[in-house]
């Protein structure tokens, strides 16, 4: 994988699935949050699904979740997790590995 | 067992599920809180998964109880080989929809955390599961890889409450397994959250021998046997032995079952043992105690009662080969199925895996006698050996099963068993080697016999081709003699007899001659008399014919005398 040296982003797409049960508070926000990541860090390089377990709750056991919201990392590789309402914007970039920590 | 003890549940007690393991459902008085959490927590290693498997296959093919097994450490291939190991079809259950398995894997290298969150996926999937089966039992093993795989400890703990509570209201009936903690039951103490039954599993190594116990911690609302209770893992599966002094209340009889030896049931009051008791054997080696246990076997046998020999030194063929060398013959029992003789080195398990080996072979097998040569060849801490061998007599006792144990004593302790066994024991026959003029022989006495006078005597006996024999005490000035001394003064006796009547016979032979010699004598005189008179006749006549000789000449005189006047 490529990284720019000043940790700015990266080339390639993202392919991103949020998962999130119902219309709770946290998944509302937690969708919210991503939204606004991805507009301000990957304009027109990302793909997002957002996937309402209580709808489907197969996909649960199927995608490994148990923890809500969790958003998925699926491209780039490798598998990324992130669980919570990403709130806190640097610690989802940093592990959806969008910005490097500075050494 | 288990329906005995069923049967003691006081009516209208909580509902339970049956486990279906063997002996847990007794110890619990019928399984675990049906509808509600049950912890069983112990270290690595302990069977806690093999539990939770057993609980859900049985549930699925015993009871009618869908489950299912949420595992957070083997992926779902790795149970269903594990379980497989043990007999289990669980692919099959799986697709007969009897069995859900969810692998829920945490990889804490690849989450990181931004955020609220809660554990609701865990529930969706839970749900899913459930409701896909329509599972009345479940499985999570083990919840506490959650707390490795993530941060905020204060919100999985909260959201476990959430989880039971969820799974209360849900009615399933839930096991939980977790690792054991230092100084504390669970390492992340999940018995806080899980309050209504707690089942505790250690698995300890003493000398080398493993040895698994089961205990119930506690168990609200219902009683349960608070015991350690050893369990073991085979082929079979999980069995749990609740034997414990499995109580007193055994019936007793007057019926009384032949020791196979004559001379011994004669020295026994009652003509025998009495049916369910329990006969100790000791004696030193050589003594012939692998011997008495086939007489008693063989009786049993040729009465047509099943019998059951476990020979813990000798193979099965060993014993028939050495037994027949004294003329007890087993071979033809064993044929005909009435004996059966089952042999394994107590070493090569450990003990509570031999008395639950046993345990099962008497299950089902039901013999009303069992032999069991020697108890002295289980080795291990004493206080287990001990405890271990009353568990054993009085499950014989309960079962009403007239035991034989013969015990190796060594020399010069014979009265002491070396287990402290004495006490369980009804009858106790002590062999004695007897040594005394450079050999030794074999002497026989009953140490003990509840509920029956017995001979106080010591007899000797021998072992002859056709079996023991029991021989006539010989008490002499000396005390009670044995071997070539009893023989020497037998000898000695019939020497004094046959020289007293070899004297009476020489002096009536003296007698005799004399007689005869007088007779001789008396007949002589007899003759000489006779002969004498003979004599004395010859000569009367002779003087008479002279006589009458002497008329006639006279008469011719007077007649020519007349002529010439």
């Amino acid at each position: 994988m490529t990284m720019a040296d000043d940790g700015d982003i990266p080339d390639g797409h993202y392919n991103l699935r949020l998962y999130v049960a119902g219309r709770t508070a946290n998944s509302m926000e937690a969708i919210a949050n991503l939204r606004r990541l991805c507009d301000e860090h990957l304009p027109g390089r990302h793909t997002v699904e957002i996937i309402d377990l209580s709808q489907d709750p197969k996909r649960a056991a199927q995608d490994q979740i148990v923890a809500l919201p969790t958003l998925v990392r699926h491209l780039p590789p490798p598998l990324k997790r992130i669980i919570g309402k990403l709130a806190d914007v640097d610690k989802v970039l940093f592990g959806l590995e969008i910005k490097k920590l500075n050494p | 067992m288990t329906a005995q003890n069923l049967d003691h549940a006081p009516a209208g007690a909580l509902p339970k599920a049956r486990t279906g393991i063997a002996g847990l459902d007794a110890v619990t008085f019928g399984g675990l809180p049906a509808g509600r959490p049950t912890l069983i927590c112990g270290a690595a290693g302990c069977g806690k998964s093999l539990f939770g498997a057993t609980f859900l296959v049985n549930g699925a093919t015993l009871f009618d109880e869908p489950g299912v097994l949420m595992s957070f450490e083997e992926t779902d291939r790795d149970i269903a080989a594990n379980v497989a190991s043990l007999g289990y079809d669980v692919a099959g259950l799986v697709a007969a929809k009897k069995l859900a398995i969810d692998y829920v894997r945490v990889e804490r290298s690849e989450i990181a955390e931004s955020g609220e969150y809660d554990l609701e996926g865990l529930f969706v999937r839970l749900a899913y599961a459930i409701d896909e089966v329509g599972a009345k039992r479940v499985v999570l093993d083990t919840l506490e890889a959650l707390f490795a795989g993530l941060d905020d400890e204060s919100l999985l703990r909260s959201e476990l409450r959430r989880l039971f509570a969820w799974l209360k209201e849900r009615g399933v009936t839930a096991v939980i397994t977790a690792e054991r903690g230092d100084g504390a039951l669970t390492r992340r103490g999940l018995e806080e959250y899980v309050s209504d039954c707690v089942i505790l599993l250690d698995n300890r190594v003493a000398d080398q021998i493993t040895t698994r116990s089961l205990r119930i911690v506690k168990y609200r609302g219902s009683a349960h046997g608070t015991n350690e209770y050893p369990f073991l893992i085979d082929s079979e599966g999980i069995s749990v032995l609740p034997v414990t002094t499995a109580g007193l209340a055994h019936d007793t009889t007057l019926d009384t079952v032949s020791s196979g030896i004559a001379g011994l049931d004669a020295m026994l009051g009652a003509g025998g043992f009495y049916r369910g008791a329990s006969v100790l054997v000791t004696g030193g080696s050589g003594t012939g105690k692998t011997i008495f246990g086939a007489h008693f076997a063989a009786a049993a046998s040729a009465r047509g009662e099943r019998c059951m020999l476990f020979g813990l030194e000798e193979s099965p063929s060993q014993i028939i080969r050495n037994v027949r060398s004294v003329g007890v013959d087993l071979a033809p029992h064993v044929e005909s199925g009435v004996l059966k003789l089952s042999s394994a080195r107590p070493s090569l398990y450990g003990l509570e895996m031999h008395l639950t080996l046993m345990y099962r072979a008497i299950e089902s097998f039901k013999p009303s006698v069992v032999v069991v040569d020697p108890i002295s060849a289980f080795r291990g801490p004493s206080t287990e050996v001990h405890s271990m061998l009353l568990r054993m007599v009085d499950l014989l006792k309960a079962w009403g099963i007239t035991a034989l144990f013969t015990n190796l004593t060594s020399p010069g302790r014979d009265d002491a068993t070396d287990h402290g066994l004495s006490s369980l024991m009804d009858t106790w026959i002590g062999l004695h080697d007897l040594e005394s003029n450079g050999e030794r022989n074999r002497g026989l006495f009953v140490l003990k016999s509840r509920g029956m006078s017995h001979s106080n005597q010591i007899r000797e006996y021998v072992l002859t081709s056709q079996g023991v024999r029991l021989i006539e005490p010989y008490i002499g000035s000396a005390g009670v003699l044995t071997g070539t001394a009893r023989l020497t003064q037998e000898a000695q006796e019939r020497a004094d007899h046959t020289a007293r009547r070899q004297q009476v016979e020489k002096r009536l032979r003296k007698h005799q001659v004399k007689r005869d010699s007088a007779e001789r004598q008396m007949a002589e005189t007899r003759a000489a008399l006779d002969a004498e008179a003979a004599e004395i006749q010859r000569l009367a006549d002779e003087a008479e014919q002279r006589e009458q000789d002497r008329e006639a000449d006279r008469a011719a005189l007077s007649i020519a005398r007349g002529a010439a006047e």
